[in-house]
């Protein structure tokens, strides 16, 4: 890939310190952001769009805090990037489909003012796939992202372009969201952090719902430590989302450390079976071995339940995503078709032209299981096999602090590869999924390259009050990846 | 054998709550199209929603004063459907979980007192209003998206269109005693839809209909009546009633079918993932039974024990929250309270129908513009014989357009009865002078002359001559020795 701009080989934390010693302006940093977008986003399309003049409007405003000595806080005037299913006042919002291309929000999202109110220009908006349904960011009505580590391959999703982006060094961090592995899938499939937090530690308020039940917002980042300082800015109660947490920690920067002395790590016999990568298993054996030699302490155990999270995970969030998107209808927003003969027809030909095959497929899929006669058989069942998983997680987790495993049963495959083959694409998501079905925190964090250049992640799962736990532990596990997109820097200030 | 009627009726009713359920947008009758909404109402994309405690504390006590069951752990669910008045595409509502259930109402009718079965009460939201323009085509006003709502659901327990105009009134009673509701009909904050089977007394339920949307009593009765008899001819000519819903019109006064219970909608409810379970605690249980008002069944036997007034006048007096209310402030400084009574449910009743100019059909608190000070005053004045019938009807006219005190009214206008003997026998001595044939014929024997001699006379007075005293004076003439 063509060389970056220094600064942006740097992580955010590193960024944000040379902001407060006055090493570089803030108008310096998203200026440099911006040329790297122009060099290598025309090969990797992460952005959606780009907020070229605001982004330097905001990074100027910055510049003017600090000279008063009244910056916002630590992190005023570090550029950060949105998936493009989280609202921004005055944007579009377009969740990847031809059906918002052209939605503008007339509000922003919770994260969206705590990261305004923190002081952080903000790039533009990140690929994904559409309404977030997906795993490999294919399914955007406006192209597919590629992996910056190889160009062929697919960046994983939903949040692919929020992965890519920070993986390219195209945003030095960004936000995705997480339904059934959505942030950590795509970080492992580039080679960064990904945390999905416990549902309920951000709120959910301007995030476009997939499935309410299971949505979480999180950062992706290049590593832990950033990772930890900016879900101190997402992280806290809102009175605007009552399914919001208060009792949940938001406080992970300070204190953090790689002491993992003691720490119980479970290995769950479930997830390192039939169906894994070599590669993968691989990683989470080292992983294991490494934890081990840092003083943890770590065993097999048994989560029977496992197996079933992921078809209960397809009927909830399909029966979920049914309802949440039957808005989307042409009526006051969103793309109406021209031609139509009464409501019905408007309906009807609005959201056959307006929404993806993937889409519709989980749109049918949902309403099905929640139709008269057919709601026992798919969608009680599917609650039932939801208290189930958190029944067993929880047990488990009374014997161990962390659960470690693979993110995914493959590193990143080839673009179009499993495109006809939407049961592989869903099986993708065995192993995410469990964290959302219990509303459990759990992240991913790198681990190594394959011979044939992709990075490898491992999944960590806590308690639910447990990511301080998972961040000590993925600290311990952080190492340097050879040939990281983002530390190919070269060109001067 | 002839048939009776099986009815149950579903009514919404808007919480008088300030903001509306899930938002802070005003819950506010009557503003600019679209002047009352936000992203949450709107349904945007991203936006949630937040629960209104309030609404839910009136429904609780709705739920109280309707005897039900409250239950202590509550769920909204979501009810899909397609319309362009509904943004979201989906209501929220207790479908699986409603909060109270298991009540009844008693009602009084000819036949004496009824007990209506509350099936349950339940929480949602309302949706917008499409309103249709020749111009424009069809236009949508969200202000009412988001308005809260209880359901209340009772049991098939009504028979004639008499009892279910019996049961509304009583539950609009309840409701506004309580504060719970406004319950206007003409504002839609009182709905009704109602559900209908004929049988043969002694059969099982027949297949009934459904009929949505009535917001006057008299629909509610008249769309009762038409679908009773619309059913028995059915059946009578062989035939079987169909389930299905159908709409009442009013010029017509028919009912026509709308849509047949195979192409119902499924509505898919399941639990709406953005609200977290309602809980409902002890203390706040006895806080809001504590905050229950006395009931008008409870005021009616008080009116009828403390002050001896009849079943009916006791009824009507209680029949509206502020009515009884006015009646009690005005009966606290009046001398005679079966008069003010009286007064209340005739004159007063008939000046409030008079400037009803939407013909409503209701008693509205609002046109009510007489003090009850002054009420009291009027009425001790005409109990008194100090102004007589007639002139007590002028002078509550005066009131209405202007509340002022009816003593001071009555001397500016000179409308204070007139018993002196000497000033009676002056008007029917002229009254005489001025009528000479009707004398005559009263001479003849034609007594009836003797009423347009009064008419004569009290119209020289201005009507406000006692009548008792003057018919005396002009009988003395007439009949001399």
């Amino acid at each position: 890939m063509k060389p970056l701009p220094t600064l942006c080989t740097w992580p955010a934390a590193r960024l944000a310190q040379a902001l407060q010693r006055g090493e570089i302006s803030a108008v310096t940093a998203v200026q440099a952001y911006l040329d790297a977008i122009a060099l290598r986003d025309g090969d990797v399309h992460a952005y959606l769009e780009v907020f070229s003049q605001e982004a330097l409007e905001q990074a100027a405003a910055s510049d003017e805090r600090r000279a008063q000595g009244r910056p916002l806080s630590p992190l005023d005037g570090v550029p950060v990037a949105l998936k493009d299913n989280l609202c921004v006042k005055g944007h579009v919002c377009s969740c990847a489909s031809a059906m918002l291309a052209s939605y503008v929000s007339p509000y922003d999202a919770t994260v969206v003012r705590r990261l305004r109110d923190a002081g952080l220009p903000i790039l533009g908006r990140l690929n994904m796939d559409e309404f977030a349904m997906g795993g490999s960011t294919e399914h955007s009505a406006f192209g597919p992202t590629r992996n910056p580590w190889k160009l062929s391959y697919v960046p994983g999703g939903s949040s692919g372009g929020s992965a890519a982006a920070v993986a390219a060094g195209l945003a030095p961090w960004a936000l995705g969201s997480d339904t059934g592995g959505s942030i950590r899938q795509p970080a492992a499939f580039c080679g960064v952090v990904g945390v999905k937090p416990a549902y309920g530690a951000v709120s959910r308020y301007g995030l476009v719902a997939f499935a309410s039940s299971l949505d979480q917002i999180g950062p992706l980042t290049r590593d832990v430590r950033d990772a930890a300082l900016l879900l101190d800015v997402l992280c806290g109660p809102d009175e605007r989302d009552m399914t919001s947490d208060s009792t949940l920690s938001h406080d992970y920067a300070d204190g953090l450390n790689a002491d993992v002395r003691g720490l119980r790590v479970g290995l769950p016999a479930e997830c390192l079976g039939d169906g894994l990568d070599a590669r993968a298993l691989e990683a989470v054996q080292n992983a294991a071995e490494a934890l081990r030699r840092r003083g943890a302490q770590v065993r097999e155990v048994s989560v029977p339940s496992l197996s079933a999270a992921l078809p209960a995970y397809y009927v909830l969030s399909s029966a979920e995503a049914s309802s949440n998107l039957a808005r989307f209808d042409g009526v006051r927003y969103g793309r109406r078709a021209q031609a139509y003969g009464d409501l019905e027809e408007l309906y009807r030909q609005s959201r056959s032209e307006g929404l993806g095959p993937e889409v519709k497929r989980r749109i049918l899929l949902g309403a099905y299981a929640l139709s008269s006669g057919y709601q026992d058989r798919y969608y009680l069942k599917a609650l039932q096999v939801r208290d189930l998983v958190r029944h067993d997680l929880a047990r488990a987790l009374e014997e161990c602090d962390v659960l470690l495993g693979p993110v995914a049963p493959t590193p990143a495959y080839r673009l179009g590869e499993r495109a006809g083959d939407p049961l592989r694409m869903y099986l993708g998501d065995v192993y995410t999924v469990p964290a959302n079905i219990a509303g459990l925190p759990a992240l991913s964090v790198p681990r190594g390259v394959t011979h044939d250049g992709l990075p490898l992640g491992v999944h960590l799962l806590g308690g639910r009050n447990g990511l301080a736990t998972l961040l000590r532990a993925a600290l311990a596990l952080e190492t340097p990846l050879d040939g990281a997109p983002y530390a190919q820097g070269g060109v001067l200030l | 054998m002839t048939y009776e009627m099986v009815i149950g009726l579903e009514t919404h009713v808007e919480l008088r709550t300030q903001t509306k359920i899930f938002c802070a947008c005003p819950n506010a009758y009557g503003a600019q199209p679209n002047a009352c909404v936000c992203p949450v109402c709107m349904g945007l994309p991203g936006a949630l929603p937040v629960f209104n405690r309030r609404a839910l504390e009136l429904a609780v006590m709705a739920g109280m004063a309707l005897n039900c069951r409250i239950h202590r752990h509550s769920r909204f669910d979501r009810k899909n459907y397609f319309y362009p008045d509904l943004p979201k595409a989906y209501q929220i509502s207790q479908f699986y979980h409603p909060l109270c259930e298991g009540g009844w109402l008693d009602i009084q009718t000819a036949a004496g007192s009824r007990r209506v079965g509350i099936t349950r009460i339940h929480l949602e939201e309302d949706a917008g209003k499409l309103v249709h323009d020749e111009k424009n085509g069809t236009l949508i006003d969200l202000n009412r998206c988001g308005v809260p709502l209880i359901e209340i659901v009772t049991e098939p327990d009504l028979r004639t269109a008499e009892e279910a105009a019996a049961y509304l009134r009583k539950l609009r009673a309840v409701l506004t005693y309580t504060g719970v509701s406004d319950c206007r009909m003409n504002e839609g904050s009182l709905r009704c839809d109602v559900n209908l089977s004929v049988r043969k007394p002694g059969q099982p339920l027949g297949v009934r209909t459904e009929m949505k949307n009535l917001n006057s009593f008299q629909s509610v009765q008249r769309a009762i009546e038409a679908e009773f008899r619309r059913q028995t001819e059915v059946l009578e000519a062989g035939g079987e009633v169909v389930q299905e819903t159908r709409r009442f019109d009013q010029r017509t006064g028919r009912t026509s079918g709308m849509r047949r219970k195979e192409n119902s909608a499924d509505y898919r409810y399941f639990p709406d993932p953005d609200l977290p379970e309602i809980v409902l605690d002890d203390e706040t249980l006895s806080r809001l039974q504590a905050q229950i008002p006395a009931l008008p069944d409870q005021r009616r036997e008080r009116y009828m024990s403390a002050y001896g007034l009849s079943a009916y006048t006791a009824e009507q007096l209680t029949s509206q929250r502020w009515l009884a209310d006015y009646f009690e402030e005005a009966a606290a400084q009046c001398a005679d309270v079966p008069a003010l009574a009286n007064l209340l449910v005739g004159e007063v009743f008939a000046q409030l129908s008079l400037r009803d100019t939407q013909k409503t059909g209701e008693r509205d608190a609002s046109l009510m513009t007489v003090s009850p000070r002054s009420l009291a005053c009027l009425s001790d004045m005409a109990a008194q014989g100090r102004v007589n019938s007639s002139t007590a009807k002028t002078i509550l006219a005066a009131l209405f357009e202007r509340d002022q005190d009816p003593e001071a009214y009555a001397q500016a206008h000179d409308l204070f009865t007139l018993t002196d003997p000497v000033a009676l026998a002056r008007v029917a001595q002229r009254a005489l002078e001025e009528a000479p044939a009707l004398v005559e014929r009263y001479r003849a024997g034609k007594t009836g002359a003797l009423k347009a001699l009064m008419g004569k006379a009290m119209g020289l007075t201005r009507g406000r001559a006692d009548p008792e005293g003057l018919q005396a004076e002009l009988l003395k003439r007439l009949n001399p020795g």
